[in-house]
C-alpha cells in the first residue's frame, strides 16, 4: 500500500517560504497493512450453524428430514395457493408449475421449464416463502413442498421421497439451457 | 419562530385578491413550531412567499435542511421498485433520498448496534464483525453508479427517462474493502466463489466470484457522506462497482466462501436472460455501456433556438470514452462534451449544444466505453440475442421532437 504525504501550501506567500517541505517528492511508506488488524471476534460453530442455511446443487447444506408430493400438496393448498394459484398455476404472484397453455404466446417461466437445479427450490422456499410469513416453515414442510412442486411439474414420480440424498440427484429439464456469460466488452454486441 | 418543513398541498389557483390580502390559505404544510413540535397547518401566501424577501426575516437555522418547497422531485414507486427521476437531476450524484429502490421483501428495520456480518466457509478464521468493527478498518470511498440489470422499458410515447431507465443512480460509497476483510479471515486459495446474504425478509443471496472480492468490492456503510439509507442497505451492504445491482446485496449479514456457485433463485430463475438458440445466459455481472439524453426529454417541452442537450453515460467495464449525439434521427453523429470527472464505472455527464430550427426530428445519444463497446440500437440487441428481451437491455433511446416543441419517447415496439 502506498501513502502519499502531500503538504499543500495554504497561500502563495507560504509557498515562497518553501523550505523544501512543499517541493519534496511524496514519501512512499510501502506496505503498512498489518497481517491482521485483530478486529471482530471468532465465530462459534453454533452461530455459524444458525445462520448457514444455504443449499448447493451438490446437496451441501441440506438438512435431515424428507418430503412426499402427496403431503406437500395439502400444505401448498393451505399456505401457498392463495398467491400462486390452485395447483401452482396462475395466482396473483405467478405460476410455479409449467402448463402448455396454447392461449399463451410464451409459456410462463416456472420451476419445470426454467429452473436448472432442484436444490434451489428447497433453498428459496425455506428462506423466503410464504411471502407473508417468511421463515415460518419447518424443514419437513419445505421438503414436502419441494417434492410436491417437482411432482406437479412432471419431474419426479408421485411416490418419490425427497431428502438430502435424493434431491441433488433430480435432473431439471432446464439445466442444459444455462450458459455462463460470455460478454467481454469490445465492439461485439452480445 | 415556526419553520415550514414541507408543503403538502399548494393551492394552484390563487386569486389576485388573496395574493394582495395575504390572509388566504395558500398551502397546507408540515410546520415546525417555535416549541419544536411538528404539526400540519395552513400557511398564508405571505408566509409562503413574501412580496419582497428582502423585507422579511426568514426562517431560523434548523437541524436538517429541507428541499425548497418549489421543487417537486420524487421517485416513482411500484410494488417492487421505485425509479429515480433522472430528468430532474443535475451533475452526477443522486441525492440519497432519490436513489432508486429495488428490494424483494421490503425495507427491513435493522438496529445497527445489533447487526453483525459473519464471514465463514473456506477461511482460516471465521469471524463476526459488528458495524463498529467494520468502521475501524481502513476505509475507502468511491463514486460509482448502481444499476438494476432489469432497467429498460418502452412501449409508450409518454415516457420520461425515469420511466425508461430510472433504476440507475450514483453515490459516493464509503466502507471497507472486502479484500481487507478477506485478509483478516484468511481466505483459502481453494475458495473460488462467495455467497453474499442479506438480512431482509427475502434473505437475498447471490454467488460472486472471489476475484471480484479481491478486485474492488466494498462493504459499504455510508453513502454520500452519511450512513447508508435504509432503502440502500442500512447498516451495511455489499457494493460491487459496475455489476448488476442485485449482486450488491443489501443489509449484508453473511459471506460464505466456497468452491462453486450456489445457483440461488436470484441467479437462475431471475437475473438470467434468454439468448439465441434457446439458451439462458447466467452470471451476467457486467453492466454494458449505456447513455440517455435526460434533457430535452418527456415531459419537458422545448422552444426553437439554442438547446443544451444533456444526459448521462456510464459503463460497468470502465470509463466512458466518448458520447455521440445525433439530432437527425441517427443519420449523423457529433461528439458531445464530457463533463469532468470522468470516473471508472460511473455516471458521466455529457452535453451538446444544438440550434433547433423548429423542424420535427429525433435526437439520441450513444456511448462508447474504454473497451471499445458501442451502445447498440434496440434492433441490434434483438438481432444479437433473439426476441425475448429481458435483463441487460441497454439500447439507444430516441426522443421525438415535435414541431410544437413536445418531446416524446420513440417507443421500440
Ligand atoms: C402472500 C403471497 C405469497 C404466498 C402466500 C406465497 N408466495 Fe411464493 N411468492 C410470492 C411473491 C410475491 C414471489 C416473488 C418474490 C420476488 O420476486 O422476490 C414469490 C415467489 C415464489 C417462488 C419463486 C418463483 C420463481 O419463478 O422465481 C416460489 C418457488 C414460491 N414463491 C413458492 C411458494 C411456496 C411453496 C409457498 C407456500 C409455502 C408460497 N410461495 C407462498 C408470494 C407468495
Amino acid at each position: 500500500m502506498t501513502f502519499w504525504v502531500n503538504f499543500l501550501p495554504d497561500s502563495p506567500d507560504e509557498a515562497r517560504k518553501d523550505d523544501g517541505l512543499y517541493t519534496q517528492k511524496p514519501v512512499v511508506v510501502g506496505d503498512t497493512l498489518p497481517a491482521a488488524f485483530g478486529f471482530g471476534r471468532t465465530a462459534t460453530q453454533a452461530e455459524i450453524a444458525r445462520l448457514d442455511i444455504d443449499v448447493r446443487p451438490d446437496g451441501k447444506g441440506l438438512p435431515a428430514g424428507e418430503g412426499k408430493p402427496a403431503i406437500g400438496k395439502v400444505i401448498f393448498a393451505q399456505k401457498c395457493a392463495a398467491c400462486h394459484g390452485v395447483g401452482g398455476v396462475g395466482g396473483p404472484n405467478g405460476s410455479l408449475v409449467t402448463t402448455n397453455d396454447p392461449a399463451k404466446k410464451r409459456p410462463d417461466k416456472t420451476i419445470g421449464n426454467y429452473w436448472p437445479y432442484a436444490t434451489t427450490v428447497f433453498d428459496y422456499i425455506r428462506r423466503a416463502m410464504p411471502f407473508s410469513e417468511p421463515g415460518s416453515l419447518t424443514n419437513e414442510e419445505v421438503y414436502n413442498l419441494t417434492a410436491y412442486l417437482l411432482h406437479a411439474n412432471g419431474i419426479i414420480d408421485e411416490k418419490a421421497v425427497i431428502n438430502a440424498q435424493t434431491l441433488p440427484k433430480v435432473t431439471m429439464p432446464a439445466q442444459t439451457l444455462f450458459v455462463p456469460d460470455d460478454r467481454k466488452g469490445g465492439p461485439e454486441i452480445k | 419562530m415556526k419553520k415550514i418543513l414541507r408543503l403538502d398541498q399548494l393551492t394552484t389557483k390563487l386569486s389576485r385578491r388573496a395574493m394582495l390580502g395575504g390572509a388566504a390559505t395558500a398551502a397546507v404544510a408540515i410546520v415546525q413550531t417555535a416549541q419544536g413540535k411538528t404539526v400540519q397547518e395552513s400557511v398564508s401566501i405571505t408566509e409562503l412567499l413574501p412580496d419582497d424577501p428582502t423585507k422579511k426575516v426568514g426562517t431560523l437555522a434548523g437541524e436538517v435542511g429541507t428541499r425548497s418547497s418549489f421543487e417537486k422531485v420524487v421517485k416513482k414507486p411500484s410494488d417492487i421498485s421505485s425509479r429515480s427521476p433522472l430528468q430532474d437531476f443535475y451533475g452526477i450524484i443522486t441525492p440519497s433520498d432519490l436513489h432508486f429502490e429495488r428490494h424483494h421483501a421490503g425495507v427491513p428495520v435493522i438496529d445497527p448496534t445489533k447487526h453483525e456480518l459473519l464471514i465463514h466457509g473456506l477461511v482460516d478464521k471465521p469471524l463476526v464483525f459488528t458495524v463498529a468493527d467494520l468502521k475501524r478498518f481502513p476505509s475507502v470511498s468511491r463514486i460509482a453508479f448502481l444499476e438494476c440489470s432489469g432497467n429498460f422499458r418502452t412501449g409508450k410515447e409518454t415516457m420520461s427517462p425515469q420511466d425508461i431507465c430510472g433504476l440507475t443512480s450514483q453515490s459516493e460509497w464509503t466502507g471497507v474493502k472486502l479484500s481487507t476483510l478477506f485478509r483478516e479471515v484468511g481466505v483459502k486459495p481453494s475458495a473460488s466463489w462467495f455467497l453474499a446474504e442479506g438480512g431482509d425478509a427475502a434473505v437475498m443471496t447471490r454467488s460472486i466470484p472471489v476475484k471480484k472480492g479481491w478486485d474492488d468490492a466494498i462493504i459499504a456503510y455510508a453513502q454520500n457522506g452519511e450512513a447508508l439509507r435504509p432503502e440502500q442497505g442500512y447498516p451495511v451492504r455489499l457494493f460491487l462497482p459496475g455489476w448488476e445491482g442485485n449482486t450488491s446485496v443489501k443489509w449484508l449479514r453473511r459471506i460464505e466462501l466456497g468452491d462453486a456457485p450456489w445457483h440461488t433463485r436470484e441467479e437462475t430463475s431471475k437475473y438470467t436472460e434468454s439468448i439465441k438458440g434457446g439458451k439462458i445466459r447466467q452470471f451476467s455481472f457486467d453492466i454494458d455501456a449505456r447513455s440517455i439524453i435526460t434533457f430535452p426529454a418527456y415531459p419537458k417541452t422545448v422552444e426553437r433556438g439554442w438547446i443544451e442537450i444533456r444526459g448521462l453515460a456510464w459503463s460497468g467495464r470502465g470509463k466512458v470514452a466518448r458520447v455521440e449525439v445525433s439530432t437527425d434521427a441517427g443519420k449523423s453523429w457529433q461528439l458531445a462534451t464530457l463533463q469532468d470527472p470522468i470516473l471508472d464505472k460511473a455516471h458521466t455527464a455529457f452535453r451538446y449544444l444544438w440550434n433547433w430550427n423548429g423542424a420535427e426530428t429525433e435526437i439520441m445519444s450513444r456511448v462508447t466505453d474504454e473497451t471499445g463497446y458501442i451502445q447498440p440500437t434496440f434492433a441490434q440487441l434483438i438481432e444479437a440475442r433473439g426476441p425475448d428481451g429481458g435483463y441487460h437491455f441497454n439500447p439507444i433511446a430516441a426522443w421525438q421532437i415535435k414541431s410544437d416543441g413536445r418531446v416524446l419517447n420513440r417507443p421500440e415496439r
